[in-house]
């Protein structure tokens, strides 16, 4: 067969594609890795997936820089009803221009990953709300995650650096780099004088682009910011509030303020060296990130991992599932005014876990454990002797505690009932995930979804509530920490003895065939997902990462808005962010 | 015991007034809440019972700039959080002081590219560099204790000298 057949062949197989039927050419091509599809019918196409299809969720948009065009990438779920993945995908060959139409207007949830996508890749999207750059700062010149973009002092390509050792002596990169800093300025351009352009915040303000202030009144509505430094921003993120007296009437979320661009650092690094860049995403969880990521290489490798390492693994994730949701719960009462009491009790047990942590992993905090095929180390003796003294004895009766002073408390009642409301279906559409969507009555786990792991031989339950309130968001996590412990007891029980790393000698450099692949897991704070896009080098070609808190921080004007100044505070404390992990 | 039993019967001490008032100063700090990223995890922890700053004197930590003369920059500092940080360190009364957590901090650590600034240093200045990623608390302690020794030997005409030096250079920029 000649390639014109072949490409006949595909054009005619897509065309008696099913959604064609349906809307007629929208499906370009049927790949492995998912359907092509005509910018020009996407929306059209998404509605139809959404409505009749029930492909509801959009869990995850990124875009890869080809060689030849860009190709924006949206990975579907159901939630409502589990379904598998179905991947768009839109390929803009125009390189200078590259514009498609949003997806907004479909899934809300796709509104701050399509900006993500906007400011890191620069492809433009028609019709979206408030299309401006979300992680980098208004003013930045050029899209730092295309394949041409050079940022100053740029050596190589790729690590390790070569020119870093040349004769194995050290040298200076910047003595010698071809680039030199790298850095031009236009002409007259004097920095002590550059301001960043001012963001308006019309959109919150209700102030209309052509007639100025709507009614042409000067309103009561003010604006008041909130961080990036301030006690119960979680971190260094900020909240522009538009209020009328007490009462918020527009929002919104400004981030980028520790964004370090993980995924351009993970392109330019080995497979391996991504595992500990992974730790400090979201950091007070990091074998879950790493578990994410060696699931997402292992996909694309092939390996099977050893029984023990499966289970090493399902106890370190669940061990830092119960450190979160001790931590998040323990912020939401500071939050609320219970000035740091909680916190201090629930940072007193993670000390113990984060004891375990260090006896297995060397690292309290960045545990840097797994790797590709198993884990870095086994665990020390006593070590599972501790763990279960830890699950059975000691975690049950702190859970009581926490039960006795926080649950039944009358002011956290008052404060969090019917508090920053999200339904069933908004939840979806605005791709919540993790505690977010289950509190809203969506009973979603990926652990129960789409089982990775070894997680299909658990028996747990997927915990949700019907009120879709702060409070429901509350006793979610409470109740994920009694099935983590119950999970960690099935493990620790059946925890068997052999070999934590597949068979062969220990590589650093791991061969990774060229292909795609996308590993989602149950994080703490909703779903993560790594994707890794391989072209057969050491390194990544394309390196992605679905923050949960990032995604979950989508709906947070929409939970505010009606609410006094005060609630903001307590909404944003139960999305439980964490910056390392929304900026990235 | 202590300090009564070795002072003469008059209960008098004599010592400068430069002495007296490092000694008061360097056992209250009051740090700023300000957390940046990973090292912010390490310094609530630093407070919290295992570890406990107080012992150090310096745990009552104040939300606002004005409140507070240490400032620990725990984490990677980005050029869009820049900024923030130089008016934040503006807002602090003097005399202030920073310790640099972390190696972010300190020198840029692991993210070296267009959006870390390759140490804290280059915007504000550092008086105690804490190396780790993240360093645990008793680093942050030793980097705490390092800054007692150093407020000891402070000298208040080396303060006045700066400000004279800033005065005139700010006389001979206008």
């Amino acid at each position: 067969m000649t390639a014109e057949t072949i490409a006949t062949a595909q054009a005619t197989a897509a065309a008696s594609h099913p959604y064609n039927e349906v809307v007629p050419g929208a499906v370009l091509e049927a790949t492995k890795t998912g359907l092509v599809v005509s910018p020009d019918r996407i929306v059209e196409l998404a509605r139809y997936l959404r409505d009749e299809q029930g492909y509801d969720y959009c869990s995850m948009v990124t875009s890869i820089d080809w060689p030849q065009y860009f190709e924006v990438v949206y990975y579907l779920y159901g939630a409502a009803t589990p379904k598998d993945a179905l991947v768009l995908r839109v390929r803009l060959t125009d390189k200078a221009n590259p514009v498609m139409p949003s997806l907004t207007s479909v899934w809300r949830g796709a509104d701050f990953q399509e900006r993500e996508v906007y400011d890191l890749m620069g492809v433009r999207f028609e019709g979206h709300p408030n299309l401006r750059r979300i992680l980098l700062w208004e003013g930045f010149e050029g899209h730092p995650l295309r394949k041409d973009y050079k940022e100053p002092y740029f050596e190589e390509e790729s690590k390790p650096f070569k020119s870093r050792h040349p004769d194995g002596a050290h040298q200076w990169a910047e003595d010698r780099v071809p680039w030199k800093d790298n850095v031009s300025y236009p002409v007259g351009w004097d920095p002590d004088l550059w301001r960043s352009p001012e963001v308006q915040y019309r959109r919150i303000m209700g102030v209309d682009e052509a007639t100025g202030n709507g009614d042409g009144l000067r309103t009561e509505r003010i604006l008041v910011n909130m961080g990036p430094q301030h006690p119960s921003t979680h971190g260094v993120f900020r909240m522009v509030i538009a209020v009328e007296g007490e009462n918020v009437v527009g929002l919104e979320p400004e981030m980028g303020y520790l964004h370090r661009c993980h995924e351009k650092i993970g392109e330019r690094n080995t497979y391996i060296m991504n595992i500990a860049f992974t730790d400090r995403l979201d950091y007070v969880s990091s074998m879950s990130n790493n578990l994410g990521y060696v699931l997402a290489v292992e996909k694309l490798m092939g390996l099977q991992v050893p029984e023990r390492a499966e289970y090493i693994r399902v106890i370190m994730a669940e061990l830092t599932r119960i450190i979160s949701h001790l931590i998040a719960v323990g912020f939401l009462f500071n939050d609320l005014g219970a000035y740091f009491t909680p916190a201090l009790y629930g940072m007193r047990e993670r000390e113990l876990i984060l004891d375990l942590f260090e006896a297995a992993a060397g690292s309290r905090m960045m545990c840097n454990y797994m790797r590709f095929g198993g884990v870095m180390a086994d665990l020390p003796a006593g070590w599972v002797e501790r763990a279960r003294n830890l699950v059975w004895n000691r975690l049950p009766k702190v859970m009581e505690d926490f039960e006795n002073l926080l649950s039944g408390n009358e002011i956290f009642q008052s404060r969090t009932h019917g508090v920053g409301v999200l339904t069933a279906a908004e939840a979806i559409n605005y791709s919540m995930s993790g505690p977010m969507l289950r509190a809203s009555g969506v009973p979603y786990d990926v652990r129960r979804a789409e089982p990775y792991s070894i997680y299909d031989r658990f028996e747990f339950d997927v915990c949700s509530r019907p009120e879709g309130d702060v409070w429901a968001r509350f006793r979610v996590r409470m109740d994920e920490i009694y099935q983590s412990l119950r999970i960690l007891k099935q493990a620790l029980d059946g925890l068997p003895e052999g070999p934590i790393m597949p068979p062969g000698k220990k590589q650093y450099q791991v061969r990774v065939p060229a292909g795609e692949a996308y590993a989602r897991i149950e994080g703490p704070k909703g779903e993560l997902g790594f994707f890794v896009v391989s072209d057969g080098k050491p390194n990544p070609y394309r390196y992605h990462v679905r923050a949960p808190t990032f995604i979950n921080l989508t709906s947070l004007e929409k939970m505010t808005l009606g609410h006094k100044i005060a609630d903001a505070v307590v909404i944003l404390g139960a999305v439980d962010i964490v910056l390392g992990e929304v900026d990235r | 015991m202590g300090l009564e039993e070795r002072l003469p019967d008059e209960g008098v001490v004599t010592t400068t007034l430069e002495q007296a008032v490092n000694w008061g100063r360097k056992f209250s700090l009051f740090p700023l809440t300000f957390g940046l990223a990973c090292c912010a995890i390490e310094q609530i922890t630093s407070g919290v019972s295992r570890f406990d700053i107080s012992r150090f004197g310096s745990e009552v930590f104040r939300a606002s700039p004005r409140q507070a003369d240490l400032m620990i920059v725990s984490g990677r500092v980005s050029n869009k959080m820049a900024p923030v940080i130089k008016r934040l360190y503006d807002q602090m009364l003097e005399p202030k002081w920073v310790i640099a957590m972390g190696i972010c901090a300190s020198a840029g650590g692991p993210f070296n590219n267009y959006a870390i600034i390759q140490g804290v240093d280059k915007i504000i200045p550092v008086d105690v560099y804490t190396p780790g990623c993240p360093p645990r608390p008793e680093a942050l302690f030793y980097a705490i204790t390092l800054l007692q020794q150093k407020i000891q030997k402070d000298k208040f005409r080396d303060r006045a000298y700066g400000r004279q030096l800033a005065a005139e250079a700010a006389r001979g920029q206008a």
